[in-house]
């Protein structure tokens, strides 16, 4: 609702009520910027000490001795990159041939692909599990990458966007003589960019975060990645909340980096995949 | 199709099969690895359901006795009514802030910006670092959440949240609402900006209040959102894993083992193959009609417009 002439005194109770929720949404993540710069018996004094007497600031550099946090981080860097780079490939030409190629049985296989998007995974990891088991590929990071990387979702979704290039464009195309790898290359990848930006982004932020695939898959140290290192110092360490606290803070920097520059491409992730299904 | 004409000439082939060949292209790289890693896996899991299996021995077929076991299992019960009670709570709460949130946000307003991301950004906060974050704030003893309320309530009066029988579901569907209403908000937002003003106008000349505004108005114009919304929670609710296990590992006791977490003991914890894909399929007979209520309506919906 666009207002015309508001009160300011409902525009001020706006402003506050705004600034009251929006703290409350924040709270958990200052308390944890917060406990990370303490000392351990500082963190559930009564009253709250929102801002620590000393900033400790050690507890960041705790973390990557007490864990091989460092390996952690590169186990998940290297899985997100080469996750996010043959998600966003294999998904946009799948997308292409879904939309703009014509051939017998194109829409029943397409709905497979939409049936599972809304599987949940619990129904079949356990066969997937054992299938991986037969390939052993259990505990490996190949397994977990081929389980990952071609996710119905970004089909899904890039098939929403590439329904928006208009076919007399392709045609043009054709009569000129290029062929269909010609047409995605030179025509459909350029102009899909947002699009490609917004599934790179939704991949990246998922594959990071994700706890539950690799918590089934990996058991070796070597293995394993940042939301699994939090887990082992909650395991291992589970009275040093400020080390808790100041790893999530670290897991949380590369999303809240993506975040800030990219929200346009969240917001546009959702409107689309969401009400044009 | 008029291009099929332009094509140059196919050596040999008809045009249908090098159409067909020429999508398959396009189509296979990414369709080999979903049929490997979901589709067999899906049908697998269906067949499951109807044997005895422990992952080493023999597969002994067992019809409906697995369907049987899990129906007579009290946990199972306990957990089919437990994700009903989560799913209710958490789909009226996120609703409600989700759409308080997208009419108070769709003001003009300085900073809007700001106030938007912000209450996003949770959802995109990693599950495992929120996860740590509020099970130190539920702490019954030096908590957050006991040291303010703290302020207004007796101390033998407070909860101890994810340590309670009867209070960690509640906290975990608080940390559930919290994080996902940000998502909700933003599905919301469009709808609403799609709402055309002289709507309002038009009320505004017919003398009609804000609150008439919003229950005649607002309300009704948001129906396939609400629609989308609800369906979504719904399904989300019934297959929400990473939460209860960061928070309680749907502990203490049985008191939040939802559907999923007893998929996942059945799977892992005591690896009966056969009664968890059992629960599985039940987990996806329910999913299914949902998703199948979805579609329906949602065709219906854009029949109308």
């Amino acid at each position: 609702m666009i207002e015309k002439k508001q009160n300011p005194v409902v525009r001020a109770l706006l402003y506050v009520l705004l600034i009251v929720l929006t703290m409350i949404t924040l709270l958990p993540l200052v308390w944890m910027l917060s406990a990370s710069l303490k000392l351990d018996s500082e963190v559930f004094t009564i009253p709250i000490k929102w801002i620590p007497e000393t900033f400790h600031w050690d507890n960041y550099l705790r973390v990557w001795q007490k864990i091989p946090f460092g390996l952690f981080t590169f186990n998940s860097a290297k899985l997100t990159v080469i996750i996010t780079i043959i998600q966003v490939f294999t998904c946009s030409f799948a997308a292409y041939g879904f939309t703009k190629c014509h051939f017998r049985g194109r829409d029943t296989l397409f709905l497979c692909y939409v049936a599972t998007i809304a599987i949940p995974w619990q129904i079949y990891m356990l066969p997937q599990y054992s299938m991986m088991q037969k390939f052993g590929l259990v505990d490996t990071h190949l397994g977990y990458i081929m389980l990952q990387a071609f996710a119905a979702f970004g089909v899904f979704l890039l098939r929403q966007f590439y329904q928006s290039i208009p076919n007399e464009l392709l045609e043009a195309a054709r009569i000129d003589g290029l062929s269909e790898y010609g047409i995605y290359g030179r025509i459909v990848l350029p102009l899909s960019k947002p699009a490609l930006t917004t599934l790179t982004i939704f991949t990246f932020v998922t594959v990071w975060n994700d706890f539950m695939g690799p918590m089934i898959y990996f058991n070796s140290e070597s293995n394993k990645t940042i939301p699994l290192g939090i887990r082992m110092f909650l395991g291992q360490y589970s009275t040093s909340y400020e080390l808790i606290m100041a790893a999530s803070v670290l897991s949380l920097i590369p999303i809240f980096l993506l975040y800030v520059p990219c929200q346009r491409f969240f917001v546009q992730g959702i409107a689309t995949s969401g009400l044009k299904g | 199709m008029t291009t099929q004409k332009t094509q140059k000439k196919a050596k040999g082939l008809s045009l249908n099969t090098r159409n067909t060949l020429v999508g398959m292209t396009f189509i296979l790289p990414n369709f080999i690895g979903f049929l490997t890693f979901t589709l067999v896996p899906v049908v697998f899991s269906f067949i499951l359901s109807f044997m005895k299996w422990d992952g080493f021995n023999e597969m002994q077929f067992v019809a409906f006795n697995n369907f049987a076991k899990i129906f007579k299992d009290p946990n199972f019960r306990n957990s089919l009514v437990l994700t009903l009670e989560y799913t209710v709570f958490t789909v009226l709460f996120s609703m409600a802030a989700a759409l308080s949130l997208a009419i108070l946000l769709n003001n003009k307003l300085r900073f809007v910006n700001f106030f938007r991301s912000a209450i996003f950004f949770p959802y995109v906060a990693s599950i495992v670092a929120v996860g740590c974050v509020w099970k130190a704030m539920f702490m019954k003893n030096g908590g957050v959440v006991n040291a303010l309320l703290g302020v207004f309530l007796p101390d033998s009066a407070l909860p101890g949240w994810l340590a309670d029988v009867d209070w960690a579901l509640p906290a975990v569907i608080i940390v559930s609402v919290w994080k996902n209403m940000g998502y909700f908000m933003i599905i919301y937002l469009a709808a609403l900006q799609d709402i055309p003003y002289s709507l309002y106008e038009a009320a505004e000349i017919d003398g009609a209040t804000k609150w008439q505004q919003f229950r005649r108005i607002t309300f009704p114009m948001l129906t396939p959102s609400h629609f989308f919304v609800l369906m979504m929670l719904i399904i989300n609710s019934f297959k929400v894993f990473d939460l209860i296990f960061m928070l309680t590992e749907g502990g203490p006791g049985t008191a939040t083992q939802l559907l999923s977490m007893y998929i996942y003991n059945k799977s892992f914890i005591s690896w009966d193959y056969g009664v968890a894909s059992a629960a599985a399929m039940i987990l996806f007979l329910i999913v299914g009609g949902i998703t199948l209520i979805q579609f329906r309506v949602e065709k219906k919906f854009n029949d109308f417009m």
